[in-house]
């Protein structure tokens, strides 16, 4: 399935081995075993990555929305943060990861979540409301083209290719 | 063994996995053509039926429905589609071309978001009138039904339902004709659908998995179906494309597993982030570059020299002379690179200056000087081409500051970053950064007290030029000092004094930086200009010193050309003496050449193997000083903070010691510098580079080693950015820097007579021209003659600076061009947004407004002038962001007043059923032109 995704055969061999150590023991006879979203994110990779709950669920394909991930979600993950990855595909991904209630835009409230995700849980290194609004209203500013107080894939897009190092920090490398 | 057996149980899954695909695409190819056959039957029955059966039980379609969407939106979404669709089949076929045309314009307006939605009712549709031939016409197979539908689907959104009614037609009556031309094509865009897949960020692997199973399944089909009609050739052709692609991807796998230290290099890039994987880059970089070099120069110069030359002792330049035979083999003048170190390969001295070496006529003298320039050829068309690329990759330079805030908001997280540490780092670096953008943005610039700003920022430069003057003059006098004690007896000097140049140069760069930080401190810049000043000195401080260093030298050089004038002078007067003594004493005039030991021979001070000598000393020595600062400043640091913090009165880890943080600039910086040294020290000691491939490798895995075991994180992780670039823009600055004096010694100095490649000649470069005038017809002789004419050089370098001149004003024309465009966008889209809030209330006085304005038609062309005019920068070089550009002005939908806004605003919604929840409103009506 190299066609499939950005990976070099070595790689998805290694994915495949990292997955299989994730499952138990009477799981790993199964083809289509899901990893639940607990284990997933105990992967040192993820581990301090704050979006790690969200990254699990965009990419899950699992019925109930648990955030469990088979192995081909595993490998859509790694190859959406692969090196080879496009722009294009990696920015569709941040904004869906961006997207924390799912709804195709990011509001206010996904961004204040966003930027309490960048900064941290701890509560001395939180912003203050009036920071945080004054935040978001420049970003606003900035990126909601079409002044209706959100900011949706295509802007979003158009943001991110600018950024000269968005791609080479959308990464993660097993 | 074991290995071995877990690989191929790997191997075996994945196998499994695959036939698993293979099935259900089998499974899912069977179904749908059931349902098919389904369909047809019951294609009386009312309408609405079909539309509840087609919702309960038609899986298949729906699932290909939903592949066929590129950008998966939440379920509501789903669902709307899908009564969409629904509402569609509704439609009787006379009304069908209407819904069509409907639908065009619907999926015109929300393009962007939604191109798949549009695709997919269509395809639908178009499977239904299969259906509905499979009814008439029931003559036709399986497989090739399957694969127009499969092509219909492909061609989806932008054939008409009017072209299809009409292709129907077509294929009912000729099957045949058409049909090989239009299997062809359409082979062509599933590879190309292959090809690109990967590039669409679909839901659901096992979705594309399916997909891509089922396009080769269908093109399996084709070859046999084209074998069937007798192009046994064309199937060959796929199979032998497919065999290609296979190779090609397996060649790729290979070259990624040749890349050294991938998995070493990642390990780094997830404990500390990209910045400092980014020195590690650079440095595998650097060892790549070397390689080459060091594979030119030995394969070129010092292999022939080697096999073919004369053996050690032969001639004198190859022999220790006898006053220094006692001590040539102690450690401690080896270590200096005297003794025999001196009398080898890896120095200008050993090289002999016989025209052709060997039974193969070996040019060496040629050789040597041809390589010795040509590694800075190399050097220079590879950076510059490495910097193109860069450029190109990042592209953009335009617009900074624009979205400072959201690149904050969306970019800053690295989510390389794998370690609990440097994330929390990280999260405070972000915090940081944020509230400062607030505060600079509410107070953009607070000048309070500028003039002890300013004062104390003069006085910090010229803090910094004393100290830079004062290391250069460090410098120079150790060097006139080091000449005085290389007149002494070597025997009664220290190691000290022997190595002071070295000593006193790397200790220099050791200790400045840090003062220059200090310093730095004074001028209270924000951390990122600081970083730029902190980088600037440096490279001026090592650039400083290196030129001290050669002019010095030059100096010196000059001395030994002196004395081997004198000696050169003396030696020919001995022989003549002798050679009159000789006939006079026997009275003869064939006078047998005299006789010497090699070793015993009077020679020259073989001014090129000092310098070399100098370079490789202070190459080792700078090794030296690196690795040792590695070892005590990060490791001995490290092991007494984390082993003393135990009984300690203060907590050193978080304390004043506390562990060592990756200096990326300044080890990049010295890296760089090394690399001049290379450069200018290649020519005189062709070993160099050898050496300094060593070096590489060692630093390489010592480095590797602790950075991982005792450095921690940055506080403010730097991300890695274009920085790279401004790495090769440094690195090209120092090749043009080293360039010079190599090129100046080789052009005006007389190169020693008894010793090198090049001894007997004028000049160095006179080999060129032996080389042309006796080896190669006369003809090119003239033609070089007329070539080197000054009457010729000067209108060419005159042409150049107009090429260069004409080409600049170009590239500013472009530059006005994109300002302009910009310009163009912003009031396209402002006039845009005006259009949309006004549209209900003021929709009339816009219009008559409009109609008001001289120069309404002056309003459209924008759309079209964006994309005509902006192919042409983008052609320009810049091609990655303006052809980004491009498509975004490509899918914008509707040029600001190609549609009046009355015509989009109404009627679609009566098919549309329910009006969108906001959300979706609002995505629909943001169009997607950004």
């Amino acid at each position: 399935n190299q066609e499939l995704t950005f990976l070099t055969k070595q790689e998805i061999l290694l994915a495949h081995k990292r997955f299989t150590e994730l499952l138990e023991k009477h799981e790993k006879e199964q083809i289509d075993a899901r990893v639940p979203i607990g284990r997933i994110i105990t992967l040192p990779e993820l581990k301090s990555n704050p979006f790690k709950e969200r990254i699990c669920q965009v990419f899950s394909t699992s019925e109930q929305k648990d955030g469990s991930l088979t192995f081909e979600d595993f490998l859509d993950l790694l190859s959406a943060f692969s090196d080879s990855a496009t722009l294009e595909i990696k920015s569709h991904y941040a904004f869906r990861i961006f997207d924390f209630d799912d709804d195709g835009t990011l509001d206010c409230a996904d961004l204040e979540k966003l930027v309490n995700c960048l900064t941290g849980e701890t509560n001395d290194a939180k912003l203050s409301s009036t920071e945080m609004k004054q935040l978001i209203s420049n970003i606003l500013e900035e990126s909601d083209i079409d002044k209706d107080g959100t900011v949706n894939l295509s802007e979003f897009q158009h943001v991110i290719s600018r950024s000269p190092d968005f791609v080479s920090s959308f990464k993660i490398v097993l | 063994m074991l290995l071995h057996f877990q690989y191929q149980t790997l191997c075996k899954k994945i196998i499994y996995i695959c036939m698993c695909v293979c099935v259900c695409v089998l499974d899912e190819a069977r179904r749908r053509s059931k349902n098919r056959r389904a369909k047809a039957q019951r294609k009386t029955k009312q309408v609405s039926d079909d539309e509840d059966e087609e919702e309960d039980e038609d899986e298949a379609p729906r699932k290909r429905g939903r592949r066929k969407r590129t950008k998966p939106q939440d379920s509501d979404q789903d669902d709307e589609e899908d009564k969409r669709r629904v509402r569609q089949k509704g439609a009787k076929a006379p009304r069908r071309k209407a819904a069509n045309e409907e639908r065009d314009e619907e999926s015109e307006e929300d393009q962007g978001k939604r191109k798949k939605g549009g695709r997919a009712p269509s395809k639908q549709e178009k499977e239904d009138q299969n259906k509905e031939k499979k009814g008439n016409v029931k003559g036709k197979d399986e497989t090739n039904k399957g694969s127009e539908k499969d092509k219909k689907k492909k061609n989806g959104k932008q054939t008409s339902s009017s072209e299809d009614e009409s292709e129907d037609e077509s294929d009912e009556e000729s099957m045949s004709e058409g049909e090989i031309a239009a299997l062809k094509e359409q082979v062509e865009e599933k590879k190309k659908l292959i090809a690109t897949l990967r590039n669409k960020p679909w839901r659901m692997k096992r979705r594309l998995v399916l997909l891509k199973e089922a396009q080769e399944f269908v093109e399996k089909f084709e070859g046999a179906l084209g074998k069937g009609r007798g192009k046994k050739l064309y199937a060959f052709k796929v199979m032998m494309t497919k065999k290609l692609i296979k190779f090609n991807r397996d060649f790729e796998n290979f070259k990624t597993a040749c890349i050294p230290w991938e998995r070493k290099i990642k390990e780094v890039e997830s404990h500390f982030g990209s910045s400092v994987a980014s020195y590690f880059i650079f440095l595998r970089w650097m060892y790549g570059l070397n390689l080459i070099l060091f594979g030119f120069m030995f394969g070129l110069v010092v292999l022939p020299e080697v096999l073919m030359g004369l053996p050690y002792g032969s001639i004198p330049r190859k022999t220790v002379p006898r006053s220094e035979q006692d001590t040539a083999m102690d450690f401690s003048v080896l270590f200096d690179f005297g003794g025999y170190c001196k009398y080898s390969i890896l120095f200008y001295g050993y090289y002999n200056n016989e025209r052709n070496i060997g039974v193969l006529k070996f040019r060496l003298p040629l050789s040597y000087l041809l390589t010795g320039v040509g590694i800075f050829g190399y050097s220079l068309m590879v950076v510059i081409r490495t910097m193109a690329r860069n450029a190109n990759e990042g592209g953009d330079g335009g617009d900074e500051g624009e979205f400072t805030f959201s690149w904050k908001m969306f970019t800053s997280w690295d989510y390389l970053i794998g370690n609990p540490e440097t994330a929390d780092n990280k999260y405070a670096s972000i915090t940081t950064s944020f509230k400062e953008s607030i505060v600079d943005e509410k107070e953009n610039q607070k000048d309070e007290n500028i003039h002890l700003q300013r004062f104390l920022r003069i006085l910090a430069n010229i803090m910094i030029l004393c100290c830079l003057g004062g290391s250069g003059y460090l410098i120079y006098f150790v060097v006139k000092r080091s000449q005085d004690f290389a007149k002494m007896d070597p025997a009664s000097l220290t190691w000290f004094q022997k190595n002071e140049v070295e000593f006193v140069m790397s200790l220099l760069g050791l200790v400045c930086p840090p003062l220059f930080e200090t310093i730095a401190e004074l001028e209270d810049y924000h951390p990122r200009i600081a970083l730029k000043w902190q980088l600037g000195r440096i490279f001026a401080l090592f650039l400083g010193n290196l030129y001290t260093f050669l002019f010095a030298l030059f100096d010196e050089v000059n001395d030994k050309l002196e004395t081997e004038q004198e000696l050169k002078n003396a030696t020919e007067w001995a022989i003549h003496e002798y050679n009159a003594n000789y006939s006079s004493y026997y009275n003869t005039t064939d006078v047998p050449p005299l006789v010497v030991n090699p070793a015993d021979a009077v020679r020259g001070p073989c001014w090129e193997t000092a310098v070399g000598i100098e370079f490789v000393k202070l190459i080792v020595s700078d090794m030296q000083v690196t690795f040792l600062t590695i070892l005590i400043g990060d490791f001995a640091r490290a092991i007494i903070v984390r082993f003393l913090n135990y009984c300690w009165c203060w907590d050193l880890e978080a304390g004043f010691p506390s562990y060592a943080e990756f200096d990326i600039s300044g080890n990049v910086l010295g890296l760089i510098f090394n690399q001049g040294m290379i450069w200018m020290g290649a020519f005189y000691a062709p070993g160099l580079v050898g050496l300094n491939v060593l070096r590489l490798l060692t630093s390489m895995y010592f480095q590797c080693w602790a950075v991982m075991a005792c450095n921690v994180p940055h506080e403010r992780v730097f991300k890695a950015s274009r920085s790279n670039n401004f790495y090769m823009g440094l690195l090209l600055l120092v090749l043009f820097l080293s360039l010079l004096p190599v090129v100046y010694t080789i052009m005006t100095l007389p190169p020693s007579f008894d010793c090198g490649p090049f001894s007997g000649q004028d000049r160095m470069y006179d080999v060129v021209m032996e080389t042309i005038t006796q080896d190669l017809p006369a003809f090119i002789g003239t033609i070089f003659t007329y070539a080197t004419n000054p009457g010729l050089i000067m209108p060419a370098v005159l042409l150049m600076v107009l090429a260069i001149y004409y080409l600049n004003t170009v590239s500013k024309g472009y530059q006005q061009a994109n300002l302009d465009l910009k310009k163009k966008m912003k009031m396209a889209r402002d006039e845009e947004k005006n259009r949309r809030n006004n549209k209900d209330s003021t929709n009339q006085v816009m219009k008559d407004l409009e109609d008001l304005l001289p120069n309404k038609s002056l309003i459209p062309p924008p759309t079209e002038e964006d994309k005509s005019t902006k192919m042409k920068p983008g052609s320009a070089g810049k091609g990655v962001n303006l052809q980004k550009e491009v498509s975004l002005a490509a899918t914008n939908p509707r040029g600001p007043v190609a549609h009046p806004p009355r015509a989009r605003g109404g009627p679609p919604g009566h098919l549309r059923g329910p009006l969108p929840g906001p959300g979706r409103g609002r995505g629909r009506g943001a169009p997607p032109r950004t």
